[in-house]
């Protein structure tokens, strides 16, 4: 128990240097990867994000404790893929910047972010065209689709990929949810017909939780 | 190297030899949801209000951003640029990303205006470089491509090389081109204020030219954000940035870029700084 909230208080704190050891012990001793996983790791990241949330802590802090998290993760990951079993995902989230668009930084952020949360996320890049969304997120059963817009010229592009995922076989199957400087909730949601809009990383996870009903 | 940018009435000289010129970044609608909300009900009083703000604060150049979504860009970039000049012959950055509202923005201003941008990507080169060439015009040149943004030096180096080229193959001079080698949060990657920094000094000492940079991304998710930028915009000008995008209306800011000069030996007597501090702070005499 003591070893598994230290696990907890490294994600929390980013200790990135002690979080496999950490982890190492705690599967020595027989916890199950899942317990570890979902019962301590992603706790430590909700309790991350709502202190994200209230600004007592800043975006290096919230990075190093999500990649503290991943360390972690890649000490579990032999076993799991040995033992075939794997973790329950939330959900399956396809993230990309939209067409003509080459900034990366933000959508990242959100990648490490929903990948904390327990949500499987295939990053396809920038400057993707909407064709290329729906195919993506066709060929890879997805839940969610996160648009990143940091240019307000793509605007006609966030309209066009929400409208080609919309109208596509795929439908209201799947949620589309919308970020970056260039986008507003009036304007992705109302105007485009997104299914959310969200203003930074933690809000975005907030988001996909509610679209698979979870938090 | 100089850059000299005008209205009908006006000429700014950027160089390294001569103090920092700021182009005022508040008519920009990203971000600033008044400014927005102006530009889509026609309201140009407003706008003029921040060109005349920043231009009192000592912006020497003024952007002039009006992508606003659902709007006519184009349209309402001419109107903007004409009820700018109404109040103000500073010289204007027209700055989209779009080339058509550049080309529109262009055909209506008088005299040689300073675009923004052009990158290394090809489609933004065919597009950006024939109209500057065209309306002898200087212009903003990303050092990024088809690839991405980068963050190591040697690749901002490459991509403003190419640019060059391609620039002087029409005819465009390099002093013609002012480079932004692109600075991203240091929340998010700890390396990139360095990466920024190093590139502006390999870009002064390589190519001598002068260069731009928008200097408050380098804060975003961090604390105290205005003081981030400030040390930044200081290292940045020591390191060959001369023409900062900024916003001089916030004191620190102003205050920044007329020590960096005063430390340059490039204000007299330091006449400069203590004006701009009477004018700030006009309760104190």
């Amino acid at each position: 128990m003591e070893n598994l909230e230290a696990i907890k208080e490294a994600v929390n704190k980013g200790k990135r240097k002690e979080i496999a050891g950490l982890v190492q012990t705690a599967l020595d001793n027989g916890t199950e990867p899942k317990v570890i996983i979902n019962n301590y790791m992603i706790e430590a990241m909700k309790e991350v994000g709502a202190r994200f949330e209230a600004k007592k802590i800043f975006v290096p802090e919230m990075m190093m404790a999500a990649l503290t998290m991943q360390t972690g993760l890649d000490v579990i990951k032999p076993l799991l893929e040995k033992s075939g079993k794997n973790v329950e995902k939330l959900g399956i989230v396809v993230m990309g910047t939209v067409f003509g668009d080459l900034h990366d930084i933000g959508k990242n952020l959100a990648i490490l972010m929903l990948e904390s949360a327990g949500f499987e996320v295939h990053n396809i890049g920038e400057n993707v065209p909407a064709a290329t969304f729906v195919e993506k997120a066709t060929e890879l059963n997805a839940d969610i689709v996160g648009l990143s817009s940091l240019l307000t010229t793509g605007d006609p592009h966030v309209k066009e990929t929400v409208a080609a995922i919309k109208n596509s076989p795929l439908g209201d199957k799947v949620k589309v949810m919308c970020g970056g400087a260039a986008v507003t909730e009036k304007f992705a949601v109302g105007e485009c017909g997104a299914d959310g809009h969200a203003v930074d990383a933690i809000a975005g996870v907030k988001l996909a939780q509610k679209f698979v009903g979870v938090g | 190297m100089q850059t000299k940018i005008s209205s009908d009435k006006k000429e700014v000289i950027i160089g390294h030899d001569q103090p920092v010129v700021a182009i005022g970044e508040r008519i920009n609608p990203t971000g600033r949801s008044k400014l927005a909300n102006a530009l889509e009900q026609g309201d140009f009083a407003y706008v003029q209000n921040e060109a005349l703000k920043q231009v009192k604060a000592g912006c020497q150049v003024l952007g002039i951003n009006v992508g606003v979504s659902g709007a006519d860009e184009a349209a309402l970039m001419v109107d903007t640029l004409h009820a700018v000049r109404e109040v103000t012959d500073t010289p204007l950055c027209l700055d989209s990303a779009n080339p058509k509202v550049l080309q529109a923005g262009l055909e209506v201003y008088k005299g040689k205006a300073l675009v923004n941008s052009v990158n290394g990507e090809d489609a933004k080169l065919k597009e950006v470089l024939p109209m500057v060439a065209h309306y002898k015009t200087a212009v903003v040149a990303l050092t990024m491509d088809d690839k991405g943004i980068p963050t190591d030096v040697p690749t901002r180096l490459a991509i403003a090389d190419k640019i060059f080229n391609e620039a002087a193959k029409l005819g465009i001079p390099t002093e013609d081109i002012i480079i932004d080698p692109l600075a991203m949060s240091v929340a998010a990657d700890d390396q990139s204020g360095l990466g920024a920094l190093d590139s502006l000094a390999q870009i002064r000492d390589r190519f001598g030219v002068n260069q731009t940079i928008g200097a408050s991304n380098i804060s975003f998710g961090l604390p105290a954000r205005r003081a981030i930028n400030c040390v930044f915009l200081a290292m940045a000008i020591v390191n060959g940035l001369t023409c900062p995008i900024t916003d001089p209306t916030v004191w620190e800011i102003r205050q920044t870029l007329l020590l960096t000069d005063l430390f340059h030996g490039k204000d007299s007597f330091a006449m400069n700084y203590i004006s701009a501090y009477r004018d700030n702070f006009p309760q104190d005499e």
